[in-house]
């Protein structure tokens, strides 16, 4: 229990410190029903590492009723968790089961499911492995025996039994590249698998045929060992290769399914969004998203724009403010009229820009690829021409056939086959450990490439979350007292307050929010009010950079609590460290100017654009990649999801949106941003040894390639240079591993420094 | 010679069971937490099964 009982302590520190936990509403639309009224959820927990969390965490979920099963996967750093929907007829709060968890000092994020679950090919593939693996090890066997010198009868025995073996492989295992290579050949183009397909299909035919003839050489082994390798390359590379992602879903999930429409005669209907037509009036309670575009007729409230700008405090409105579809109405009811129906609202912009927005993604084209676009017709030619060379100087079709065949063998993409894949899953496993979480190997290549990085403001550089920076100089009772009205209000502030306090007594009195303005409570004591400090002491508000609450019993000011949003933890070392990489550094914000201003200042950066809309940001990206520049795009939130989309590259933390989660390409885990410059250098790194593996496989071929060519390739000389260059690729490829990296975020090290000031504990 | 003909088949058969073997553990789920499973087998529990 030792090894984690100190983390578990500082987690939480650190989940004070501006964690947010997923919403309950936010679980229960991306958990997935799996019948009978149970429902499954997959949390991503990057701070389990060792048994006694398992245990912590098992533990925890299974004392709660809802809980069917619940199981930690400390391979993925994971855990599904099977609840029930209703337990004795109540709806059951999925929030609460986060909230168990992080009781126990684990951070967690939602792991959206679908990304990498049950992957019926990659099962098909690793059988394939298996199968390619058993007969490779059978007939290798049975071929040394051959080589060491056994007599005629028992070497056409042997070949016979070698060619049982390696027929029925050949139809199972080999089937993956027989079909790649003839869709490629149908659209009348070649890839990698052709040569493959055609090298172990005719050195197959050529060894039965010697069989027959009692020959003396037969290349079963090489056929079934370039299998064994080329798969064990091509089910790493599948593992890597970017699924299906539903950001686009995720998006329509914000729209809500109606709205109460007020006639004329003042008479409510319930609408279907889509039947909203502009001019209608709206009643949009506390609580709900705006459906349409609309103008606000009556009522004050604030809005949480954060789809619109990125933003975490909410802007107050009231009558005569235009609203975006999909923003949230926090505090107070309002009544709109409608200006747009949901075709053409903000929402479903974003969902346009989204769809248009594909950028390097679709452009970009993997290193393999490139690499079989030369290679499979320079061995094909190869090949053939060494068959009409030995025709011609012996006119012997069996051995010029033979020469042909062991000539594909030798050539066969083998080591080029594992070059790639196997270095981009060790980068991918070395990026994991360090709390960066990547979705398609191309990804990695295409961070190698990048000369610009975009950074978004609140959520990314910041924590985007106001946190209580005064409280150390607060009386322990007021903020008791604080909380206790904080916890009737859903503003983020409120929230912070909540966040800060160490316990929430229960408050008797008259309770009721001003929406806009705060709290207020009669109790026996006086008229408690906490918010702005006009609202509270009825004095004048006093305009400040930093956001502020008061607390006050009638009228009397009693306290006042500062918030500030504060920068992720080393962040400033993180630019400085991409500035040192030679990359240009800039940032695109929805917020204000003045703030980003100031931000950039304090970070020491010259470029940064503010009041940009989710158009705006794509348009930057769209304006890098014409100029020529290849840009990571990084950023969090709704409105930055079209530009992760657009961008060449783009990277979103793990407290990101749902929707920018699914559109970047890599998500990290831990608070600190130095996981930016980790992920762009172990990028590069992987880059490096997969050129220099590149250049390994070819220097290879180099040096077999004549010797098949003038006939000295036996099926010994066969195995052993093909063997070799796999191994001599893989261990090259391992290197990346063993080596730390100065990047690397600590789990634990470096959270201690980030406990806030005074949390009142 | 003669003893080729029982020992070939007696290697194959074997390297069969290890092949099953393996497609087994695939397809039961045993590789699914590597790292988990062996801080598992420490964990005594209550020493009731877990539903």
């Amino acid at each position: 229990m030792s090894c984690c009982a100190a983390g578990a302590a500082t987690n939480l520190a650190a989940e004070r410190a501006g964690q947010r936990l997923p919403s309950s509403e936010e679980i229960w639309l991306t958990s997935r029903a799996l019948g009978g009224g149970l429902r499954q959820t997959d949390l991503s927990v990057p701070g389990v590492h060792c048994g006694a969390c398992i245990t912590t965490i098992e533990a925890a979920l299974r004392e709660r009723s809802e809980v069917e099963r619940a199981r930690v996967n400390l391979s993925t750093r994971r855990v599904s968790i099977v609840w029930k929907e209703e337990v004795a007829g109540k709806r059951s709060d999925p929030g609460e089961l986060v909230r168990a968890v992080g009781e126990r000092g684990y951070e967690t994020h939602i792991f959206t499911p679908g990304e990498g679950e049950g992957d019926a090919v990659l099962k098909q593939l690793i059988r394939a492995v298996a199968v390619s693996g058993f007969a490779a090890a059978n007939i290798m066997l049975l071929s040394v025996s051959v080589w060491s010198g056994a007599d005629a009868a028992t070497r056409d025995l042997f070949h016979w039994v070698s060619a049982m073996i390696a027929g029925p492989t050949l139809i199972y295992a080999g089937r993956f590249f027989y079909q790649s290579a003839w869709n490629a050949l149908r659209h009348g183009r070649t890839n990698m698998d052709l040569p493959i397909a055609l090298a172990v299909t005719l050195s197959y035919a050529m060894s039965l045929y010697e069989t027959i003839g009692h020959g003396e050489h037969a290349w079963f082994d090489a056929t079934v060992t370039l299998l064994f390798f080329l798969l064990i390359g091509r089910t790493l590379d599948h593992m890597m290769r970017g699924r299906a992602r539903s950001a686009i879903s995720g998006l329509a999930r914000l729209s809500p399914r109606g709205a109460t429409v007020l006639h004329a005669d003042g008479s409510p209907e319930y609408r279907a969004v889509d039947e909203i037509e502009p001019g209608e009036r709206l009643m949009i309670a506390a609580g709900e998203r705006i459906p349409v575009d609309g103008c606000v007729v009556s009522g004050t409230s604030d809005l949480d724009r954060s789809v619109v700008n990125g933003e975490s405090e909410p802007t107050p409105v009231s009558s005569g403010d235009a609203v975006e579809a999909g923003t949230l109405n926090l505090t107070g009811p309002l009544v709109l009229r409608a200006t747009a129906n949901a075709r053409n609202s903000f929402l479903a912009e974003i969902m346009g820009l989204m769809e248009a927005a594909e950028g390097g993604r679709a452009r970009y084209r993997r290193v393999a690829d490139r690499a079989a676009q030369y290679y499979s017709p320079f061995v094909h030619l190869l090949a053939l021409l060494t068959f009409i060379g030995w025709m011609l100087v012996e006119g012997d079709v069996r051995h010029a056939m033979l020469i042909a065949v062991a000539v594909l063998i030798i050539t066969c993409p083998c080591a080029l086959g594992l070059a790639v894949p196997v270095v981009q899953v060790v980068a991918a496993g070395r990026l994991f450990q360090g709390g960066v979480m990547v979705k398609d190997g191309s990804a990695m290549e295409r961070l190698a490439e990048i000369d610009t990085v975009l950074l978004d403001k609140t959520g990314t550089l910041t924590v985007g979350r106001p946190r209580l920076v005064n409280a150390q100089h607060l009386a322990p009772d007021l903020l008791t007292m604080a909380a206790a009205l904080a916890v009737h209000s859903r503003h983020p502030i409120a929230t912070a307050i909540q966040d800060a306090a160490a316990r929430v007594p229960p408050l008797a009195g008259e309770i009721r929010e001003i929406p806009g303005a705060g709290i207020e409570a009669e109790t026996a004591d006086g008229v408690y009010r906490l918010g702005s400090r006009g609202f509270a002491t009825g004095g004048v508000g006093v305009e400040s950079r930093q956001s502020e609450a008061c607390l006050s019993l009638d009228r009397r000011e009693l306290a006042c609590f500062r918030f500030e949003d504060r920068l992720r933890p080393a962040t400033a070392g993180a630019i400085h460290a991409l500035g040192g990489m030679g990359l240009a550094v800039e940032i695109l914000s929805g917020d204000r100017e003045p703030i980003v201003q100031a931000l950039a200042a304090e970070l020491g950066l010259e470029n940064w654009k503010a009041g940009l809309s989710p158009r705006g940001k794509v348009e930057v990206c769209a304006a890098a990649s014409r100029s020529g520049h290849k840009a990571l795009m990084v950023g969090d939130g709704i409105n930055d999801a079209p530009a992760l989309r657009s961008a060449h590259v783009s990277m979103a933390p793990a407290t990101a949106a749902d929707v920018g989660r699914q559109a970047a390409d890599f998500v990290f885990m831990h608070q600190a941003l130095t996981a930016v410059p980790f992920a762009i250098e172990t990028s590069r790194r992987a880059g490096r040894l997969i050129r220099q593996n590149f250049a390994l496989a070819i220097g290879y071929n180099a040096i077999a390639v004549p010797i098949a060519i003038l006939g000295y390739a036996t099926p010994l000389v066969a195995a052993i240079a093909m063997s070799s260059s796999s191994l001599i690729v893989v261990a090259n490829a391992l290197r990346l591993a063993g080596t730390a990296s100065p990047n690397t975020f600590g789990r634990r090290e470096h959270i201690a420094p980030l406990q806030p000031s005074g949390s009142g504990l | 010679m003669n003893t080729l003909v029982y020992l070939i088949p007696i290697a194959l058969v074997l390297g069969g069971l290890g092949l099953l073997a393996f497609l087994w553990a695939v397809r039961s789920g045993q590789y699914e937490d590597l790292e988990g499973a062996s801080w598992r087998v420490l964990d005594e529990g209550d020493g009731r099964p877990q539903t």
